[in-house]
């Protein structure tokens, strides 16, 4: 019976102090473990600098343009707050639209503008039909005429 | 009903590869453990018994030796 | 009457109590995974409307998260068994284990392969090295390394506690996969049903993956009980008892 209390609490402990060591390892790696940056750390500087970063956000509606060469694609990308212009050449992915999310992996140029070698879309975790998607949508321009 | 026929069923709306891809794979996979664990019971009920019985011979033998 | 309760309580733990027990149940669960998956594949294709941002490549989800979900919990259940093992020194919980692991590294697998298939067509990228793919990459590691290492021990006390220690180990992960999508910007989009809030999918979608999410419950118990059979009957060989289970076998035949 005392025998099997002890073990009892050598496992209990060992788990909890094991938990506690990877808590402070994550902790301590947190900035490796971002997958991206927000606009917002890229505008005051906190994105990591003299490498390639990721920037993720939201596609600024009405910003995507191609250039008359037709193989570049310019847009922004940005958190609401701040906003961040991508000049990017290759394919996009199907999800990749104005208003949506999507994640850039590139450099930061001298004049500002990020030169993205890859565009990822991200997707929320909503799932609905067409037909409830339009609702939301209608509802959404509904309200904003209304407030204005 | 969301298809309009077989072939629109099996083409999923363009992603037939990346759906089905997904699907066969998984049932490829779990075909493949229920064979693995019904024969491993074959085998080791196989084993067992003619473990046994090559002990009850040899203890036989010891009877007939003494 | 301490003793007796313990006795109902361990009861089943006793190998050659369990072992016709499992022989049981285990066909009932294996109909009830055929049930719910025929059911669940019915939904998710005939029932669930196409999704209104991607498409048919969705349906993927079917077996992504039931795949993921599963590969998780058998963990936990792994190492919940290891720590009964370490500290009653109960013989079935080692066999349980061990019984589980190859399961839950197949589901592993499996979400790890469906992911790549559905990241391809929606993100642009069949992996990327976000928080959430290489928790769940470690996952699988762990499960190839418990599986290694209980196998490479010949001597199957020291492989229990080996293997017992890794499961305990390696669940800390656990929680690390399923909050990652939450302590970190990843790629990966947060969870869709959880205890928090009400479920971001429409109601048929959800119920067929809740229904896919019991099948491959039911598929787990049954292969697990299978396979931890014939580990019963090896480990328990030299007893009386599967000597008996071996003769009516072989009056059978």
């Amino acid at each position: 019976m005392k025998a099997r209390q002890k073990r009892l609490i050598l496992v209990v402990a060992g788990v909890a102090l094991l938990g506690g060591a990877v808590a402070l390892v994550l902790s301590a790696f947190q900035q490796n473990l971002v997958f991206f940056h927000t606009p917002t750390e890229v505008a005051e500087g906190k994105a990591p600098q003299g490498r390639t970063f990721r920037i993720g956000g939201m596609v600024e509606g009405g910003s995507i343009k191609r250039d008359a060469d037709g193989i570049t694609v310019r847009f922004a990308i940005t958190d609401t707050a701040r906003s961040i212009p991508v000049a990017y050449k290759g394919p996009l992915p199907d999800l990749f639209k104005e208003g949506k999310g999507a994640v850039v992996q590139g450099a930061l140029g001298a004049d500002g503008q990020f030169a993205a070698t890859e565009v990822l879309a991200k997707h929320d975790e909503n799932y609905m039909p067409p037909e409830a998607q339009d609702a939301i949508d209608k509802a959404h321009k509904t309200a904003s005429t209304v407030s204005q | 009903m969301n298809w309009q026929s077989m072939s629109d069923f099996w083409s999923m709306g363009g992603a037939a590869f990346f759906v089905w891809g997904s699907y066969g794979v998984t049932f490829a996979l779990i075909a493949l453990e229920l064979v693995v664990v019904l024969r491993r019971r074959k085998q080791v009920v196989h084993r067992l018994q003619r473990l046994r019985q090559a002990m009850k011979a040899s203890a036989r033998r010891k009877e007939s030796q003494e | 009457m301490e003793s007796g309760q313990r006795f109902s309580l361990f009861r089943y733990a006793a190998p050659n109590v369990f072992y016709p027990l499992a022989g049981r149940l285990a066909p009932w669960f294996a109909a009830a995974a055929v049930a719910f998956a025929l059911v669940g594949l019915y939904l998710g294709f005939f029932v669930a409307p196409t999704d209104a941002v991607q498409g048919e490549v969705y349906r993927v989800i079917f077996i992504h998260v039931p795949a993921a979900w599963m590969s998780m919990f058998i963990y936990l259940i792994m190492a919940f068994w290891s720590a009964i093992g370490v500290v009653f020194n109960t013989r079935l919980s080692a066999m349980m284990t061990q019984a589980l692991a190859p399961t839950g590294a197949m589901f592993c697998f499996v979400a790890l392969w469906t992911g790549a298939l559905w990241g391809r067509p929606t993100w642009g990228a069949y992996w990327v090295w976000d928080a959430r793919l290489t928790s769940q990459l470690l996952l699988l590691f762990l499960y190839f390394g418990f599986m290694a290492l209980t196998r490479a021990i010949e001597d199957p006390r020291r492989a229990d506690k080996a293997g017992a220690i890794l499961a305990l180990v390696g669940a800390v992960n656990v929680p690390v996969i399923y909050f990652s999508v939450k302590w970190w910007n990843t790629l990966h989009q947060g969870a869709s049903v959880s205890l928090t809030k009400a479920p971001s999918m429409a109601t048929t979608m959800l119920m067929a993956m809740l229904v896919m999410a019991l099948a491959s419950w039911a598929y787990t118990i049954a292969v697990v009980l299978w396979r931890v059979r014939s580990l019963i009957l090896e480990r328990e060989r030299h007893t009386d008892w599967v000597g008996e289970v071996l003769e009516a076998k072989g009056a059978q035949a």
